[in-house]
């Protein structure tokens, strides 16, 4: 308590003492019939007639899952589980298998894909740990079912809520990073800092976009 | 004494001690990054990455330096040697090697099982750049499924480190694997029709410090951040390796060898790694059964302890035929003391044998050559007796028999004759241990308790069925062919039903509350001079020696 109380960075204050006025709440009152006089008195509508008017949400707003499909209409998961591994409700469970070999692309897809809309908490973990952009959250948020099981989301039901909404305004597909993911592909790289520090003379610190050291039409200075 | 200087910090190195500088700088906590050294592999110095500076420190205190970097792995140290691991020329070097392994690398890390384990990840993050410089693109090749029939091989995750190939050459000594081609089209590969299926071959998975070299039984199926690790001991054979059991929710994905010096050294047998699969079995005994009117009925616990508790002590009281039990040598050895001093208590004449060992014949030492015949040196035995705690079991048989041995052929003789009034059996061996023949020899003892972990054909006429457990769901000191004590631990739980032996034990023989492992070596040391040791504290980490081994240490 002493170390505390001696700290300058606190200051003590004292609850102020009530005038007359104050005494009597009549003030108070006034001040408060003032706001309800002026919510009576006001036109504005802000009763939304949802359910036969359906609210435009945000771009942002976070709904139901969906596994997006790839250009050949495959699933787009490579079943890396970092959305498993992301999520804080702990909703979703992958079974991974080796992919076919005629899938050139990718060593893994998910033979299974599981995910309890009950138990999620919509926190968009996923669709931020997601390495090749395959799962996000739609603008669904109407979401009901008859049993436990109707809302246990499985890979099927998964890549419906992607046909159903592919082309939905409010549902764009958010990047469209290649196979691979952001992680490889490197030559594109945003102009962003190299992810540990480089000394100022390192050739990469110097370069237009960090992390690539372009050669082409540079010969004279190399 | 050598004294050997770690970036300022003085190590003391025995005299008769041989060290290379990674070595000597773990001695004092200094981390030196390598790839392709490995402790009970040849030295071949080629990734580069352990590039450290040397001198050494004269007489007058004056140090002088080598001029270029060595590689810590293959510099010796002597006495005087001093090592700096952490100057700015070191770190560029560090840095720099990292950029040239991973140029080539896919960096599929999502889905790569090594993740999260991977010494390319942990050194990139440590000493790496963070970014690559390659403007090209990367030399991807095709990946080789066929190396093996438990390992498969994503080439272009490899760095070159030949530790695989040396495994095979120095190790199991079969040569399977070789680096085919030279600069960047170097690969590991193996020689057309001859994959890598030696029984050792899945320690070229866990020798790999990349994602390269991944078990087919593991793949895909967990990320190893999901996967906790218990240390226990396999026990598939009399060696007893050191090992880790990793599970996530109750299931068992991988065992890996733990280095333990002691036991067997940093590597273990195909046949244990992938030969716990029965512990998730179908066929598992998952419920408590008594006969009634011929008839194997399913109980609860409770009421069965009761009912073989009573129908031990009456057995005794009637009088008919003498109590007998067959102590598994899969059992631990707590265990077997918990059974065998309980029945000698109730009867003093009880006959307490140990369990039929399955043997495959001769002792596999490796390295073999292409003939099978092993080549000195041996660097690894898988044993041919089957059984993890035969030692153990037998030494306490023979403190409560006092000496006076009975086989397991005599008492199946004394059980055919129609002597025994009351045999316990317990079992264990997932491979099986009794015979049609001597299970029917069995059937006429009064009353047979069988303890089992799968069915077997003592269960037609047994007349208490109790369902244990495998050995990653029990605790228990196991001791192995050269007296070395070591601790299973439980990883997993059992299956509904079914109960660990030691709880099951220590249920019937009425004693309260928890199972007190602790407890339970004090009495067997107290009362087992050979087995004194199972008290020392050593037996949490490596395991400590008993028997006659015990006495020659000592001595």
């Amino acid at each position: 308590m002493s170390e505390t109380t001696k700290k300058k960075s606190i200051r003590w204050v004292e609850e102020p003492e009530l005038g007359f006025w104050e005494t009597t709440f009549v003030p108070a009152v006034l001040k408060g019939l003032k706001t309800t006089l002026r919510h009576v008195t006001a036109r504005k509508t802000v009763t939304q007639q949802y359910p036969e008017v359906k609210p435009e949400l945000p771009l942002h707003y976070r709904g139901v899952h969906r596994l997006n499909r790839d250009e050949e209409d495959r699933v787009k998961c490579v079943a890396c589980m970092m959305c498993a591994t992301a999520c804080p409700a702990n909703c979703i469970s992958i079974q991974g298998q080796a992919a076919p070999p005629e899938w050139t692309d990718r060593d893994k897809f998910p033979k299974t894909f599981e995910l309890d809309e009950l138990r999620c908490i919509y926190c968009g973990m996923c669709e931020e740990a997601c390495p090749v952009d395959a799962i996000e959250l739609t603008h669904i948020y109407d979401l009901t079912g008859e049993s436990r099981e109707d809302l246990l989301y499985t890979k099927d039901k998964l890549l419906n809520v992607y046909d159903q909404t592919r082309e939905d305004h409010r549902d764009p597909l958010r990047t469209g990073r290649g196979v691979l993911g952001p992680a490889s592909e490197f030559v594109d790289l945003p102009a962003l800092g190299p992810a540990t520090s480089v000394p100022e003379n390192d050739r990469s610190a110097k370069s237009e976009t960090a992390g690539v050291i372009r050669t082409t039409g540079r010969e004279g200075q190399q | 004494m050598a004294t050997v200087t770690v970036n300022g910090k003085e190590v003391e190195i025995g005299s008769n001690e041989r060290l290379n500088c990674i070595e000597a700088a773990a001695r004092v906590g200094e981390e030196i990054p390598a790839y392709c050294w490995h402790p009970e592999l040849s030295v071949v110095a080629s990734c580069r990455m352990c590039l450290v500076e040397v001198g050494e420190k004269k007489e007058d205190g004056e140090v002088q330096m080598v001029p270029k970097l060595v590689p810590g792995c293959q510099t010796p140290v002597k006495d005087g040697t001093v090592i700096v691991s952490d100057s700015e020329k070191v770190k560029a070097a560090r840095k720099a090697t990292l950029e040239y392994l991973l140029l080539n690398h896919p960096l599929d890390c999502p889905t790569c099982d090594q993740a999260g384990e991977c010494y390319l990840q942990d050194y990139s993050f440590d000493h790496g750049r963070g970014y690559s410089r390659l403007n090209e693109p990367k030399n991807i090749k095709p990946d080789k499924d066929n190396i093996g029939d438990q390992i498969t091989l994503f080439t272009d995750r490899c760095i070159m480190c030949t530790r695989c190939v040396r495994f095979t050459r120095e190790i199991s000594g079969s040569s399977e694997l070789q680096v085919v081609s030279r600069g960047s089209h170097e690969e590991i590969d193996i020689f057309p029709g001859h994959p890598v299926n030696n029984p050792l071959a899945g320690n070229v998975v866990d020798i790999c410090p990349v994602g390269a070299l991944c078990s087919k039984d593991f793949l895909y199926e967990q990320r190893v951040w999901w996967l906790k690790s218990t240390n226990s001991v396999c026990p598939g054979c009399s060696t007893g390796c050191s090992i880790t059991v990793d599970q996530n929710e109750e299931r068992v994905y991988r065992v890996k060898p733990r280095e333990n010096e002691l036991a067997q050294g940093h590597f273990m047998c195909d046949e244990g790694r992938f030969g716990w699969k029965y512990t998730h079995s179908d066929q598992r005994l998952t419920s408590p059964q008594q006969r009634e009117n011929g008839q194997l009925q399913e109980t609860d616990w409770e009421k069965l302890l009761v009912s073989v508790r009573s129908a031990i002590t009456q057995q005794q009281a009637n009088a008919s035929g003498r109590v007998a039990a067959v102590l598994s040598p899969w059992m631990t050895t707590e265990e077997a003391w918990m059974l065998g001093s309980w029945l000698k208590a109730i009867a003093s004449d009880a006959i307490l044998v140990p369990g039929p060992i399955r043997n495959s014949g001769a002792d596999q030492q490796f390295p073999q050559d292409r003939n099978g015949n092993p080549l000195e040196p041996i660097r690894f035995t898988i044993r041919a007796e089957k059984a993890p705690n035969r030692a153990g079991v037998q030494a306490v048989i023979d403190h409560l028999m006092d000496g006076s041995s009975t086989s397991f052929d005599e008492l199946t003789q004394l059980a055919a004759e129609g002597s025994v009034g009351m045999l316990y059996a317990v079992g264990g061996d997932p491979e099986g241990w009794i015979t049609e023949s001597q299970a029917e020899a069995f059937s006429n003892a009064g009353t047979l308790i069988v303890q089992d972990i799968l069915p077997s054909s003592l269960l037609q006429h047994a007349t208490f069925v109790l369902p244990g457990g495998t050995f990653v769901e029990r605790e228990g000191v196991v001791i192995n062919h050269s007296g070395l004590a070591q601790l299973i631990r439980r990883s997993v739980r059992c299956p509904d039903g079914s109960r660990p032996d030691s709880r099951i034990l220590w249920d019937l023989t009425e004693r309260t509350g928890l199972v007190q492992y602790e407890a339970i070596r004090q009495e067997i040391a107290a009362a087992i001079p050979a087995l004194a040791s199972l008290t020392d504290e050593a037996l949490r980490k490596n395991g400590v020696v008993t028997g006659d081994a015990a006495e020659t240490v000592a001595n």
